[in-house]
């Protein structure tokens, strides 16, 4: 065996990237797995096609997955890669761009055949010329070793063939010092009822690490050690599966069932599929014929007393639009999770994108306010469909969460929350008293009115689209009632300001430059500021979890500091919403490229700025 | 669903809203509302548990008018809000009031999948053969050719044959009445009711403003029974005024006969809700003027509830794996401790 230094670094960024039927998703959640259960702290980034199966070779097939792991506390799934896997030539030609100078490039040298690459538009072999001169090259022929290792099998070709991501993974298993057992005892459970997976599957895995114990090549292996984590029990957490538990967290708190009502869309479906998994909870899914049918189910159930949900994408969203202004006018309980994708239209359905914000806020006829939250982080998620769903029920409105791709599909280690610990959602319906039901009689704080649920004796009453006279709930076009319940709808969400804790400033509450953010950037401007500040600039940062009404604090918070600049991943829309409200002349940081931040583009912004 | 509080039986007042009822003088609308109004407090169901759904259109102010809970939604949506309604709480009779554009134009979608999945809800459909509260425009409903506000030139759209777009959604539960037939109407609210699943009830009804007596030939006295052909479980096809003319199966066409000229009764088509071959004849009756309109119920099945289905899923997966224990679920599979 050859002699190793073993190099100890701080954080490693590393992409696997693929033909989308070569596992790259899969590798990237094994590597991803085992990582967490050393200690490392985490930000993941899956990155798939449209195409369920684009043509194998193809560049619009190509499956990445990108992960940083880190022995101190990170934000974002980085920028730049230390390490790229690349399957194919198609993989390589996509994703080479990304890697650092140096960087470490492994590449399954069985595939470059002179049809794959011509298929990925490569004019020569890359691995032939010096096009990757300026990168450490392992070009492994991965199928040919896997096929010596499984020689004495009795299975098929295209079995050894589809196990080579096990191959890549066990390589960087090595590579980073991490153990191979947690994957192998993942495959004897995954694939219980076929023993000859788990063989193949394993000695893939054994091969590509043993691969990097005794080649020469690989004179360095590097050590990434357990991050400064808080004490507690963790696990690692995609955005909409905590999402999906904050809502039966919610519908266990308030002790209501949960319905959902959706349709599938990309990147919403894993919402409806996970709660579809409940049954044992009670938790009743509605798969509807169409968009409007999910939240018009959704709907009919919150009058009937359930706690309702639907879920969706911008397409879907806007065709909800109707009946989500129903819900606002007769004023049911009603969360609607946008997971923004990049539009107009069918745009980009896989990429990231926070062009809805504006849509979420005005896009319904008349006027129609909504409360609108927006988590921060994957783990976030679940605290913030929590809160969509308290809010809704307290206030008895449609609540708007704003998720986006980045957050739906990406990941992050997550201290596991005590139920105990969360607010309490209480929930009392109307019930019999003397005289006739008021539908429309109001709480004097919250302004929210009565929920009375048909089956409930005496409260027989009638809501619906049509303007409502106030108290009385009856059809009116009075038009100074007009006026009054415009009003009414619009400071109920306004009063929700009460709900909002005070806004939290990363670095100093006064300075020159506050970056403020929404949503799924909140990782890239943290690890952004972090590394201003170490430079000694004066940056500092605020993130908002409120779009709609925004936070009490925030005015003069922003007037502390001189400058303000905010990036969003859309053409500058809260910007808008800052300056109209607070007449502040902020600047905006506006790429719209179907992915996330990373933390190099916000600081050329500042030091454009500062 | 029986009656557990009601101590003194519930009347036909029980039923009337505090709301005055706002549709045209003369319009079908009326009867339909009497009737319902008549028929609920004979169902066995305590008042609070009957909710009524509408989408948008003249039909759909019906809730209003009904001292139930109610919901006057958007246009064309009441099947899939209902829906919504039925699954949250199957003990409650869901109905929705529907009209032609309203179930069969911008809420078509929703009215064929509520028919397929089989929940128990009971959809009345007014059919004017216009848009009424527009102000007379053709419905899909409107013959070929129809003349209107937006058709000055007639238009040109095929209209639906309502039964047969049921059908065709695997309806469990297909009938037909007209407004102003007020027992047969009353009599098929209460079929409706006892359907266990999607019931679909075509009501004609007359719009004497925008499509006045689109249904004379059903309605008036002089001809009517030469032109209605009442449907009966078990029995001949039989009607005209004379109760001489029947139905016979000719090949695969059903013929119009007259019964004394060498055919007796013997020789009729016999009518059975249960068979969905006959059913689909009987939908394209109207379509053929040389038959008369079916009215009663034309297909009935027994198929099993999406709600209750759910909830049997609901309950087998908490046999199986037990009440769902949250704080487990919240870790998952893979933890790690920090010290």
């Amino acid at each position: 065996m050859a002699e190793k230094n073993v190099e100890k670094i701080e954080s490693v960024v590393i992409r696997f990237a693929g033909d989308s039927g070569d596992g790259m998703q899969l590798m990237g959640d094994r590597f991803t797995n085992t990582s967490a259960l050393v200690g490392n702290d985490l930000g993941t980034f899956p990155d798939f096609p449209a195409e369920i199966r684009a043509p194998a070779g193809s560049l619009a097939g190509v499956s990445a997955f990108q992960l940083q792991f880190s022995s101190k506390d990170i934000f974002t799934p980085g920028d730049q890669l230390d390490a790229l896997v690349a399957m194919n030539p198609a993989a390589l030609k996509m994703h080479i761009k990304d890697l650092k100078t140096g960087g470490i490039l492994i590449v399954n040298k069985s595939n470059f055949t002179a049809k794959n690459l011509k298929m990925a538009g490569w004019e020569s072999n890359p691995l032939e010329d010096d096009s990757l001169m300026d990168y450490m090259l392992y070009d492994i022929e991965i199928s040919r070793l896997l096929a010596n290792a499984t020689e004495d099998m009795d299975i098929t070709s295209k079995t050894v063939e589809r196990s080579k991501n096990f191959f890549g993974l066990g390589l960087l298993y090595w590579m980073y010092g991490r153990p191979i057992e947690p994957t192998i005892e993942w495959l004897k459970k995954k694939f219980k009822k076929r023993p000859e997976l788990i063989e193949a599957n394993t000695r893939a895995l054994k091969t590509g690490y043993n691969f990097g114990d005794i080649t020469e090549s690989f004179a360095t292996q590097y050590e990434v050690g357990p991050a400064p984590f808080e004490s507690g029990t963790y696990r690692n957490i995609v955005g909409n599966h905590a999402a999906g538990l904050g809502l039966l967290a919610a519908a266990q708190s308030s002790g209501l069932p949960l319905f959902f009502g959706g349709y599938p869309i990309t990147p919403a479906s894993d919402i409806l599929h996970q709660l579809s998994h409940y049954r044992n909870y009670g938790v009743k899914t509605f798969q509807a014929e169409d968009e409007i049918a999910g939240v018009g189910s959704a709907i009919g159930a919150s009058f009937t007393g359930n706690l309702s949900v639907t879920a969706s994408s911008g397409p879907g969203i806007c065709l909800k639009g109707e009946a989500i202004g129903l819900a606002v006018i007769s004023e049911l309980p009603l969360v609607v999770l946008n997971i923004q994708r990049a539009g107009p239209s069918t745009g980009m359905p896989t990429k990231t994108e926070q062009a809805d914000f504006f849509l979420s806020m005005y896009g319904r006829n008349g006027e129609s306010p909504v409360p609108i939250l927006t988590p921060a982080t994957p783990g976030d998620c679940f605290f913030i469909a929590y809160e969509a769903c308290r809010i809704a029920l307290k206030y008895m409105t449609p609540v708007f969460v704003l998720s986006d791709a980045f957050l739906a599909n990406g990941s992050e280690p997550w201290i596991i929350p005590q139920l105990s610990d969360l607010q309490k959602i209480e929930v009392s319906f109307a019930e019999k008293e003397d005289g006739p039901y008021l539908p429309y009689e109001r709480d004097e704080k919250s302004l929210a009115r009565q929920w009375a649920v048909p089956g409930t004796a005496g409260l027989e009453h009638r809501i619906g689209g049509l303007e409502r006279e106030h108290i009385s709930g009856n059809v009116s076009y009075d038009p100074d009632n007009h006026d009054l319940m415009v009003k009414l709808r619009a400071q109920k969400v306004a009063g929700m300001i009460r709900e909002i804790p005070p806004t939290e400033i990363y670095g100093d509450s006064t300075g020159e430059l506050l970056i403020l953010g929404w949503g799924s950037t909140f990782g890239a401007i943290r690890t952004a500021v972090m590394s201003l500040r170490d430079d000694g600039k004066s940056v500092s940062q605020a993130h908002l979890k409120w779009l709609n009404p925004l936070p009490a604090d925030l005015g003069e918070i922003l007037l502390r500091f001189q400058t303000v600049l905010i990036p969003e991943v859309n053409s500058g829309q809260l910007i808008k919403l800052i300056r109209s409200e607070f007449l502040i002349d902020a600047i905006g940081l506006n790429i719209v490229r179907g992915e996330p931040y990373r933390k190099s583009q916000i600081i050329e912004k500042v030091e454009e700025i500062l | 669903m029986t009656d557990t509080s009601a101590a003194t039986p519930l009347s036909r007042k029980d039923f009337v809203s505090d709301q005055d009822v706002r549709w045209c003088p003369g319009c079908g609308d009326y009867s339909i509302l009497a009737q319902t109004q008549k028929t609920m407090p004979d169902l066995g169901v305590p008042k609070e548990k009957f909710v009524f759904v509408a989408g948008i259109g003249c039909s759909s102010r019906f809730p209003y008018y009904m001292n139930a809970f109610g919901f006057h939604t958007i246009h064309g949506r009441a099947p899939a809000i209902a829906t919504g309604v039925k699954i949250a709480n199957p003990d409650l009779s869901v109905w929705v009031i529907t009209g032609d554009g309203d179930a069969l134009s911008i809420g078509g979608n929703h009215l064929i999948h509520v028919l397929r999945r089989n929940v128990d809800i009971n959809i009345v459909m007014f059919n004017n053969q216009i848009y009424g509260l527009t102000k007379g425009q053709y419905s899909p409903t409107s013959e070929f050719g129809k003349k209107t506000k937006s058709s000055p030139f007639g238009s040109l759209d095929r209209p639906f044959n309502p039964p047969s777009v049921a059908l065709g959604a695997q309806s469990t539960f297909v009938a037909r009445t007209i407004d102003s037939h007020t027992h047969h109407l009353q009599e098929m609210l209460k079929r409706v009711h006892e359907h266990k699943g999607t019931s679909f009830l075509e009501v004609y009804q007359n719009c004497n403003i925008f499509n006045d007596g689109a249904f004379a030939h059903l309605k008036d006295r002089e001809v009517k029974d030469d032109n209605v052909l009442e449907l009966k479980h078990g029995e001949p096809m039989i009607f005209g005024k004379e109760k001489n003319k029947g139905i016979r199966l000719n090949g695969f066409n059903p013929e119009m006969v007259k019964i004394g000229t060498g055919i007796s009764a013997d020789d009729l088509l016999v009518h059975d809700e249960n068979n969905r071959n006959l059913a689909g004849l009987l939908a394209n009756f109207t379509e053929d003027d040389s038959l008369p309109t079916p009215l009663g119920v034309i297909y009935s099945e027994d198929q099993p509830r999406y709600e209750e289905l759910m909830i049997e899923q609901i309950e087998e997966a908490k046999k199986k794996l037990g009440e769902g224990d949250l704080q487990k679920l919240l870790a998952g599979t893979d933890t790690w401790e920090v010290a």
